[in-house]
C-alpha cells in the first residue's frame, strides 16, 4: 500500500511503461537494419552521380547509418578534391 | 489426411520452449489426438527430460535420419499418455549433423503416422533453427514479458516470414499478474500491441512447473496448476477450439482479453 502510495505521489515513470518505450525503439532500429550488400549497392550508386559533378576523395569518405535516441539517419560525409570546370552544359 | 507440424520456436533461450512443447503435446494426446513431440535441439537434449523418458532413448533423430535405424524403433512411446510418441535428439552430436532438407523428409514421414507434430526449437537463429522449422506448417512463439525476449521474438517473426511460414502465433510465459498490477511488468496488450500477431495463450509465472520438470511430469496433470490449466487451453485453441482467456490479470483487462480470442490454426490444405 505505502508502495502504492509513493508511486502515485512520485513523478516515477513505471518500469513497464520504460520497458515498453525502449522496445519500441530498439525494434525500429532492428526492422531498420539494411543488409551490407545494399549499403554497398547505395554508395558505389550515390558515389557515381556525385563524382558526375566533383572529384571526391574516395579513402576519406564516410557513409553510415547513424542512430540517436530518436531516429535513425543515413549520414554521408564526402571530401570534395576539386569541383569539376563548368562544361558546356552548366551554362544554360 | 496428413497431419500438420508446428514449431515451437522463440529466438532467446530459456523462455519456456520445450515446457511448452511438452505440454501442449500432451494435453493434445489427452484429446485423443495421435501426437509425435520431436526434439529437434540437437547437443541440448531436453525434452526426454521434461517429459520424464530420458531412460528410455535407445536410437536419436539424427540415427534415424542418417539411416542407422528405422523411425518406428527411435520413437518412445509415453508411458503415462496413449497416443504420445517422443523422437529424442541426439545428444553427442553438432546440429549441423542434419540440414533443412533431411528435416523436411522427416517431418513428412511423420506427418503420415501423426495427427501433430510438435518440434522443440533450440534458441536462437542459426542452423538448428532453420532445422526445426524446416518442415513446418505453422509456428508458435513463445515469449516473456522482458524486453530482451519480446525483441528476440520479433527478429523471429521476420525470419518466419523469410521462409515462408506466415502467421505465427504467440505464447505469452511467466507472467506475474502481482507485477503488471505494479507497473513493473508490460501486460497482454503491450506485448500483443508491440509484436502484432494473435495471441494463443498467456501462461503465469507458476512454482508448478518447476516441480512438473523436477519429476518429469508435464504440469497439465497436476489440476492445482494454474499455467497446466492455461496449457490445456492452448491445446484445444490449437485445434481451433474457440476457448475464453483465463482471468488471469485484475485491473479489467480480462475484458479486453475476451475481445482478442485468435483465430483458431486453419488446417492444414491437403496438397
Ligand atoms: N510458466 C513458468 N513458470 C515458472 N517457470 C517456468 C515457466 N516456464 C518455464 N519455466 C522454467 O524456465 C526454465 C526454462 O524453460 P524451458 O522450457 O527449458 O525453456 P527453453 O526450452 O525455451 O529454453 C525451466 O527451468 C522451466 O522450468
Ligand atoms: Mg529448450
Amino acid at each position: 500500500m505505502f508502495d502504492f502510495l509513493t508511486r502515485l505521489f512520485s513523478k516515477e515513470e513505471s518500469s513497464r511503461q520504460r520497458a515498453k518505450d525502449r522496445l519500441r525503439l530498439v525494434l525500429v532500429q532492428d526492422r531498420a537494419i539494411i543488409s551490407p550488400n545494399l549499403m554497398e549497392q547505395m554508395r558505389v550508386e550515390l558515389l557515381d552521380v556525385v563524382s558526375k559533378y566533383m572529384e571526391i576523395d574516395e579513402r576519406n569518405l564516410e557513409f553510415n547509418l547513424e542512430r540517436d535516441d530518436e531516429a535513425i539517419a543515413l549520414v554521408a560525409s564526402i571530401p570534395i578534391r576539386r569541383l569539376k570546370r563548368p562544361g558546356p552544359g552548366s551554362l544554360q | 489426411m496428413p497431419g500438420k507440424v508446428i514449431v515451437i520456436t522463440s529466438g532467446k533461450g530459456g523462455v519456456g520452449k520445450t515446457t511448452a512443447t511438452a505440454n501442449i503435446g500432451t494435453a493434445l494426446a489427452l484429446l485423443g489426438h495421435k501426437v509425435c513431440l520431436v526434439d529437434a535441439d540437437i547437443g541440448l537434449r531436453n525434452l526426454d527430460v521434461v517429459m520424464g523418458l530420458e531412460n528410455r532413448i535407445v536410437y536419436d533423430l539424427v540415427e534415424v535420419i542418417e539411416g542407422a535405424c528405422k523411425l518406428r524403433s527411435a520413437l518412445i512411446k509415453d508411458k503415462r499418455t496413449d497416443n504420445l510418441y517422443l523422437l529424442p535428439a541426439a545428444q553427442t552430436r553438432e546440429k549441423d549433423a542434419i540440414s533443412p532438407e533431411q528435416m523436411k523428409a522427416l517431418t513428412q514421414e511423420l506427418v503420415q503416422e501423426f495427427e501433430y507434430v510438435l518440434m522443440d526449437s533450440p534458441a536462437g537463429i542459426e542452423h538448428g533453427f532453420r532445422n526445426a522449422i524446416a518442415g513446418a506448417d505453422e509456428a508458435i512463439i513463445v515469449t516473456t514479458p522482458e524486453v530482451s525476449a519480446v525483441r528476440d521474438a520479433d527478429r523471429i517473426i521476420g525470419l518466419l516470414e523469410a521462409y515462408e511460414l506466415y502467421e505465427p502465433k504467440l505464447v505469452i510465459n511467466r507472467i506475474r499478474p502481482d507485477m503488471i498490477k505494479r507497473g513493473d511488468m508490460m501486460n497482454i496488450q503491450d506485448v500483443r500491441e508491440i509484436l502484432a500477431i494473435p495471441l494463443l495463450g498467456v501462461i503465469p509465472d507458476d512454482q508448478t512447473i518447476v516441480v512438473a520438470t523436477n519429476k518429469g511430469e508435464p504440469a497439465i496433470f497436476n489440476p492445482k496448476s494454474k499455467a497446466g490449466m492455461a496449457y490445456k487451453n492452448i491445446a484445444r485453441r490449437v485445434k481451433g477450439e474457440d476457448v475464453p482467456f483465463m482471468a488471469l490479470e485484475q485491473n479489467g483487462l480480462v475484458d479486453k482479453f475476451k475481445r482478442m480470442i485468435p483465430l483458431p490454426f486453419s488446417r492444414r490444405n491437403s496438397n
